[in-house]
């Protein structure tokens, strides 16, 4: 299977800054990606490195096998709805469907008329006027119909109402599954993505915790609660993601490709929400540690 | 690309184009009686002196309108600059647009390139348009007042000729440049206003006498010629006028041996060019008599300006617009370095 997105140590420095350093990722085709991260922890740097807006300070990356935006056939690969699903607010939405249908050469016209069609918007519109639901779902029209392998959307649901997050998120999928499209999608709540992501990537502090197959993602993760004991008392292969303790009980959140065999523990799976959290989670330091025995 | 850059531009050209129609109707509809009393008064004058009066009688009654149309022809590069060059990627910044756009299946650059070329033309297509108007409404004005406005002179060099569609093309530029290293509308188009202003004034301050190498002359000084006069206790100086048709950049006073004199001896404030007694009428006072200018000629004073005559007009026009054309093309590859390396 061809990548559709492989970065190598990719970093972006803005100032002193590492907005994103060290990531290193190889998404494979026909996913649906979530990016999971806190606010601030390098997921749009991430994205507009992918689709080109900017230019990495470190590392390399390529997106379908090319640089992005490296030239029209580049651009027109790869679809964008940049984060606010930015549209022109004097322009009606017939004017945004031509503005696709000029610049795009592989565009739909077809599609796109009829997805606004089925949305209920009136084509006369100005964009301006429309609430931030038909807004991102104008949006998304643009970046469907220009009929791209691989569509990117930085949190697009993220100023949206549950009800308009739901009807989004159903649209995308069901455009997702009729143009076989690899979709790309951040959000800082996993919620969003829990239904819909088969692949997910976790961004904390501008670097990548974790990222793989949802499926083999949640096989991989236990949580094992058992008597209070050290986390470096752990089998090596058993990669301590977070860790709390109480007085008498600890419970660690483990990464392990093997079986648990340690019978002091109660092991439980856990779901991709406690995942991403035990990744977001910093993990007690160590002195603190000391400090309670 | 071109649709959706005439999309974008359609209300601020609406509103230039619209400004410069309303001006151009006005014109019109003046301008054929201004020709025709000009040229009636001109064939019923008669004599030589009676000419030289309506001439300047004509020109007075005038020059009200005759500046303003120069003021706005000069103006009309810096609106550009303000309304279409410094919102033009500003606009797209602060909206966000612009990720919507540069994610098109076209390159920055093409986007880039079509929106300066398109709206840069048009800007230069205003100027030259507004320029066109004002010369032909001005056509019996700038006649009448060749002596006393010469089109080379600065004010009026601004305003005709090609030079203000190199000013438009420039402005232009230079607005979306302050754009791109700014980001945001209303800082852009004030830093615009004032930079396009200060080369309006730096330009015939300082570059334009000396795009082309100016004429030095030495006049004798007569009745004729004369500026002004400063008697101040023993001290006198006589300036010269320059030349007719002439934009004098300086004028001053050589004795016979060509070395420059501020003042001239006393003996001659005293004697010859001592001041008329005030006239009984309460008029203002008469100028020297001939016997002061001939003293003046025998002690062998004679005026040197250093002046860009009038058939330097075209050079200079070609000089500058060429001039300012490079410096548009330069910022236009600014412009195109920046938006494609800095700007997300």
């Amino acid at each position: 299977m061809s990548a559709v997105l492989q970065a190598e140590g990719l970093g972006k420095k803005y100032g002193k800054r590492w907005a994103l350093s060290g990531c290193t990722l190889d998404i494979p085709e026909g996913r649906i990606v979530g990016l999971v991260g806190p606010n601030g922890a390098g997921k749009t740097t991430l994205l507009n490195l992918a689709v080109g807006q900017i230019e990495p300070s470190a590392g390399s990356i390529r997106v379908l096998g090319g640089s992005p935006a490296s030239g029209p056939e580049q651009l027109a690969k790869v679809g964008y709805v940049a984060q606010d699903t930015p549209t022109y607010a004097g322009l009606s939405i017939a004017e945004h469907l031509k503005l696709g249908a000029r610049l795009n050469p592989g565009w739909d016209g077809a599609l796109a008329r009829e997805r606004i069609e089925r949305l209920g918007l009136d084509p006369a519109h100005r964009a301006g006027k429309l609430s931030g639901g038909q807004r991102a779902q104008l949006a998304l029209t643009l970046g469907i119909a220009k009929r791209p392998e691989l569509l990117i959307l930085d949190e697009p649901v993220a100023a949206l109402d549950p009800l308009a997050r739901r009807e989004f998120l159903q649209g995308l999928m069901e455009a997702a599954v009729e143009n076989s499209l690899s979709v790309v999608l951040s959000s800082h709540l996993v919620s969003d993505l829990e239904r819909m992501c088969d692949y997910l990537i976790v961004l904390v502090k501008s670097r990548v915790q974790v990222a793989g197959d949802v499926d083999e993602l949640l096989a991989a993760h236990h949580r094992l609660t058992g008597p209070r004991r050290d986390a470096a008392t752990l089998p090596a292969d058993q990669h301590v993601v977070s860790e709390s303790h109480t007085d008498r009980q600890s419970t660690f959140i483990v990464r392990t490709d093997g079986p648990i065999h340690d019978p002091a523990w109660t092991v439980g799976r856990i779901g991709l929400e406690d995942l991403v959290l035990a990744y977001m989670t910093p993990a007690p330091t160590r002195p603190t540690l000391e400090a309670i025995r | 690309m071109i649709w959706l850059t005439l999309r974008q531009f359609r209300v601020q050209a609406a509103v230039v184009f619209g400004g410069l129609a309303a001006l151009g109707a006005v014109l019109a509809i003046t301008g054929p009686g201004i020709s025709d009393g000009y040229h009636s008064g001109l064939a019923a004058c008669g004599t030589r002196e009676n000419c030289s009066q309506f001439t300047a009688r004509f020109f007075n009654d005038h020059r009200s309108y005759f500046g303003a149309l120069a003021v706005i022809v000069m103006s009309v590069p810096g609106i550009i600059g303000v309304f279409w060059g410094a919102p033009l990627i500003t606009r797209e910044l602060e909206s966000g647009t612009h990720r919507l756009v540069w994610n098109q299946s076209i390159t920055r650059t093409r986007w880039l390139a079509v929106k300066l070329g398109v709206i840069g033309l048009a800007a230069m297509a205003a100027a030259g348009l507004a320029v066109l108007a004002a010369t032909w409404w001005s056509g019996p004005l700038d006649e009448a007042a060749h002596d006393r406005f010469p089109r080379i002179t600065p004010l009026m060099f601004d305003a005709r000729g090609i030079t203000p569609i190199g000013y438009a093309a420039f402005a232009f530029a230079l607005g979306v440049t302050v754009g791109v290293l700014v980001r945001r509308t209303l800082p852009a188009m004030a830093i615009t206003l004032v930079v396009f202003v200060a080369v309006q004034i730096a330009m015939p301050t300082w570059i334009r006498p000396h795009l082309i190498p100016p004429e030095t002359g030495t006049v004798p000084i007569t009745s004729e010629n004369h500026g002004d006069i400063l008697l101040n206790g023993d001290a006198f100086s006589v300036q010269v006028r320059g030349v007719p048709g002439a934009w004098t950049l300086s004028a001053e006073t050589v004795d016979a041996s060509g070395r420059t004199v501020g003042d001239m001896p006393t003996s001659l404030a005293a004697g010859p060019c001592a001041p008329p007694p005030p006239s009984a009428d309460g008029g203002p006072p008469m100028g020297p008599a001939q016997a002061c200018f001939d003293a003046i000629a025998e002690l062998g004073y004679r005026g040197k300006v250093v002046y860009q005559p009038g058939d330097h007009f075209w050079p200079l026009q070609w000089a500058e617009t060429g001039l300012f054309t490079a410096l548009s093309l330069g910022l236009a590859g600014f412009c195109f370095f920046w938006t494609r390396r800095r700007l997300s």
